[in-house]
């Protein structure tokens, strides 16, 4: 088959042409961008936390007419009062083990963000970190992995006003942090400094992996860059973080406000003052969800409105052309050469449809990245693309061509 | 064709239903004459790729501002969430969210009352125990009758009540960016005075954002610190006012500069509401990109609708040629086909409408509470829609039938 004649018969038929070249490239440009998105937000959603997830949930509550630690005697009260709650948790049949926590990955709030440096009153840490300010039992009730060192031990515990700015002199760090901060291994018992302090910490423990409560742009550029430090924090709120005994997380969530309430009825839990960890995953990555679900449904509809009006377009051509694709059959061709030429005319119009797409997904990738600061679009997710549309169109193409080749060599002096 | 017209003018709408949600102006009439300052108390080090000095500001800097008065009104803001009790035998203390804010607040905002009104200056220079509470928790402690003078015990200590709120919720929650991020569905239940709840001791629940940690904690230590915590709004009635003010914040910082307590040149920002939600980011990036997206899935549906009434018109070639041989002018072929597209369009439209409702119910479903309740279909939304169906419709049936006014009678019968 010669390409000539096709071209030729393209050159007539320009605006019809046009529009389809014009529909692909748009569809092209955006579902490649749209599958990049979701891809980035799938990536997002499935990133581990570290933590043993089932099972875990968390306590807000607040004590009422008490006012902020104010002196010695002020801390040393409302730290009874925490560690009251503490027991009267552990204490709960369904409950495994108990830690008072300031927040927890994906919590989005509470959120407790400093530096570490590697020399005392450093100006500038080497990396931003986020500390967890919990007891002994943090590790079992979040289930996160130790690979190096030790737990904390009861005796590491101590308790300060919120907002106190003295560092800790033990602490538990990320994975993450210990090869940052020391490449060749050798984190475990070195000293390092939070937030600019004159005192040392020494690295005690190792963690696997332990992501940070924020997500959004700001605290990603350190997503598992977490500090563990031995402190309950005094306020007139407390959070707990909570492991319920395996398959008993129902019961565990319904026990633990009747019972603080019992202990002490001065207090507040909030309705969401209960909250799976389930529930603080799915609120974390709400948007996400909902963003790669409006372009997976944005995609969808392109790509069924190309293949219809590549559709459309075929058989308008094919009833046009009935007479002479009658000519060609008797003149010799067979039922293949006609379905094969309307193939072929396809790919050709779709295929530059696809190379001015190339550009126009390039170009509207730009466009993002300098409006919304997103990533480059990689050349696999645009291959990509340019498979889906040409496998689509070509099966659009496919029934009015199908058609076409049925066309009775007869007809050609019928329609006469 | 309707149905491409249909998704493509639904995809649309919802996707601007949400947008316009965002990005609209909460205080239209004033919000030019309304002005966020910032004084940069942290020093080159802590500023980012931009210059920009923090988005809140220290107590010290909120304090000169206020007792300076230098603008036609002013308020020092922050956020609070103290429990509440109603002085009655039986009630049970409840969680709630407002701000400490100064006496101007409420007539600089417009603030409606239901009952009673504002605090005065002197209530605020007399650090007076008075509170200001919401409509919504008016109805659960008062059932919703006038509660004006009746005592509200706020975080232990009790103030008595000069004001209820009519309903208000302005969105995006310009005078307190920093933490609702622009959105939120946390009420406004309480108001209290600034210095009072400073007084008090009433922490601030929102972010605190510090270069160096305070030497105290509580609100003791955040007073004396460089923290950044309190919101600021200055109203600024012309020019010369802001250009004044602006010199007067230059003298603010030179003055600091000059006592040795920073030690780098005035680098202070002033911007008006909408400069300001601006340089915050509060439309969130995610919803121009589904906007663009959604805008780039109407113009394929537009392309596509055009191909397909493209070969549609020029089915009917023989017809066509038929009416202008027996005298249809080419206005009389104009006005048939542009009906045509028209009517297409208006059923496409009526399409769109459910279709956006069933959008609009989607986003409720998929988006987060804090923006998602914002986006509604109204009037505005529905006769938009029909209208952008009709007119694009139009736009599409244009040259399909500029083409179809161009078949040549004579040609056309002689090939019948």
């Amino acid at each position: 088959m010669t390409m000539h004649p096709m071209i030729s018969a393209l050159r007539r038929h320009k605006a019809g042409v046009a529009l389809i070249v014009l529909q692909i490239a748009l569809t092209l440009a955006i579902v490649c961008n749209s599958v990049f998105i979701i891809g980035g937000r799938i990536e997002r959603i499935a990133r581990a936390t570290g933590l043993d997830e089932d099972g875990l949930f968390l306590v807000t509550q607040q004590w009422v007419s008490e006012s902020d630690a104010e002196g010695k005697d002020g801390i040393e009260r409302l730290d009874t009062l925490q560690r009251e709650d503490l027991a009267v948790l552990r204490g709960l049949p369904d409950v495994a083990s108990v830690t008072p926590i300031n927040s927890l990955p994906l919590l989005n709030s509470a959120a407790w963000n400093g530096g570490i440096g590697l020399t005392p009153e450093q100006p500038k840490a080497n990396l931003q970190a986020s500390f967890y300010f919990a007891d002994e039992n943090v590790l079992p009730t979040l289930g996160v992995k130790l690979v190096a060192g030790r737990a904390f031990t009861a005796a590491d515990v101590e308790h300060k006003a919120l907002g106190d700015a003295n560092t800790p002199s033990r602490i538990i760090v990320s994975q993450e942090i210990a090869s940052r901060l020391f490449p060749d291994g050798s984190a475990l018992g070195k000293n390092v400094y939070l937030d600019g302090s004159g005192a040392p910490a020494s690295i005690v423990g190792i963690v696997d992996r332990l992501q940070t409560p924020g997500t959004n742009a700001f605290s990603t550029s350190f997503a598992y860059s977490s500090v563990l430090v031995p402190t309950r924090l005094n306020s007139t709120f407390s959070r707990y973080a909570v492991r319920a005994k395996p398959g008993r997380l129902a019961a565990a969530m319904r026990a633990a406000p009747d019972a603080l309430y019992q202990a002490n009825s001065q207090r507040v839990i909030a309705e969401d003052g209960i909250q799976s960890y389930a529930d603080i995953r799915h609120d974390a990555y709400r948007a996400d969800i909902g963003m790669a679900m409006l372009m997976g449904g944005v995609s969808l509809i392109l790509l069924c409105v190309t293949a219809a009006g590549v559709f459309g377009l075929t058989s308008f051509w094919v009833d046009q052309r009935e007479r002479q694709i009658g000519i060609r059959r008797a003149l010799g061709a067979r039922r293949r050469d006609i379905l094969g030429y309307f193939q072929v005319e396809n790919l050709l119009i779709v295929g530059s449809g696809a190379v001015l797409g190339i550009v126009l997904a390039v170009g509207l990738n730009f466009a993002l990245i300098s409006r919304y600061e997103m990533d480059r679009l990689p050349v696999t997710d645009v291959l990509l693309g340019v498979v889906c549309v040409l496998a689509l169109s070509q099966a659009s193409t496919f029934v009015p061509a199908r058609r076409a080749a049925r066309v009775e060599p007869a007809s050609a002096i019928r329609s006469m | 064709m309707v149905l491409a017209i249909g998704f493509g003018v639904a995809a649309s709408m919802t996707t601007f239903s949400v947008f316009r949600a965002v990005s609209g102006d909460p205080i239209p009439w004033k919000s030019h004459r309304l002005f966020v300052p910032q004084v940069d108390v942290w020093g080159p080090s802590e500023r980012g790729k931009d210059g920009e000095p923090p988005a809140a500001l220290d107590y010290r800097t909120a304090t000169a501002l206020l007792n300076d008065r230098r603008g036609s009104m002013q308020a020092a803001i922050y956020k609070v969430s103290p429990a509440v009790l109603a002085m009655r035998a039986g009630s049970h203390p409840v969680n709630v969210d407002g701000h400490a804010v100064s006496s101007d607040f409420f007539p600089m905002l417009e603030v409606p009352f239901a009952f009673g009104s504002g605090w005065s200056r002197q209530d605020d220079e007399r650090r007076a125990n008075v509170v200001v509470i919401g409509d919504t928790l008016n109805r659960r402690l008062f059932q919703g009758r006038n509660s004006v003078g009746e005592t509200l015990q706020v975080a232990g200590k009790s103030y008595r009540i000069v004001g209820v709120l009519a309903h208000w919720d302005p969105q995006p929650r310009f005078f307190d960016i920093v933490n609702t991020g622009g959105f939120t569905t946390t009420r406004e239940d309480v108001f209290l005075p600034f210095e009072t709840a400073v007084g008090a001791g009433i922490a601030s629940t929102g972010n605190t954002g510090c270069s160096k940690s305070p030497s105290e904690g509580g609100i003791a230590g955040l007073k004396e610190s460089t923290c950044v915590w309190i919101s600021y709004l200055v109203q600024l009635d012309d020019a010369d006012a802001v250009r004044a003010y602006r010199a007067y914040l230059d003298g603010y910082a030179r003055q600091l500069q000059d006592s040795g307590a920073t030690t780098w040149a005035p680098n202070n920002r002033l911007r008006d509401i909408p400069a300001w939600l601006d340089a915050q980011h509060v439309v969130p990036a995610d919803t121009g990109v589904s906007l663009l997206v959604a805008l780039g899935l109407l113009i394929v549906c537009l392309v596509n609708t055009s191909g397909l009434l493209l070969a549609k018109f020029l089915r009917r070639s023989g017809e066509i040629g038929v009416r202008r041989a027996i005298g249809a002018p080419r206005g009389a072929i104009y006005a048939q086909f542009l009906t045509e597209a028209g009517m297409i369009g208006i059923a496409g439209g009526l399409l769109g409408l459910a279709l956006t409702g069933l959008g609009v119910a989607c986003v409720h479903w998929l988006l987060p509470a804090d923006i998602a309740s914002l986006a509604r279909v109204d009037l505005v939304l529905l006769l938009l829609t029909l209208l952008l169906a009709l007119v694009s419709t139009l736009l599409a049936g244009l040259y399909p039938t500029f083409r179809a006014t161009l078949v040549q009678p004579t040609w056309q019968l002689k090939s019948q």
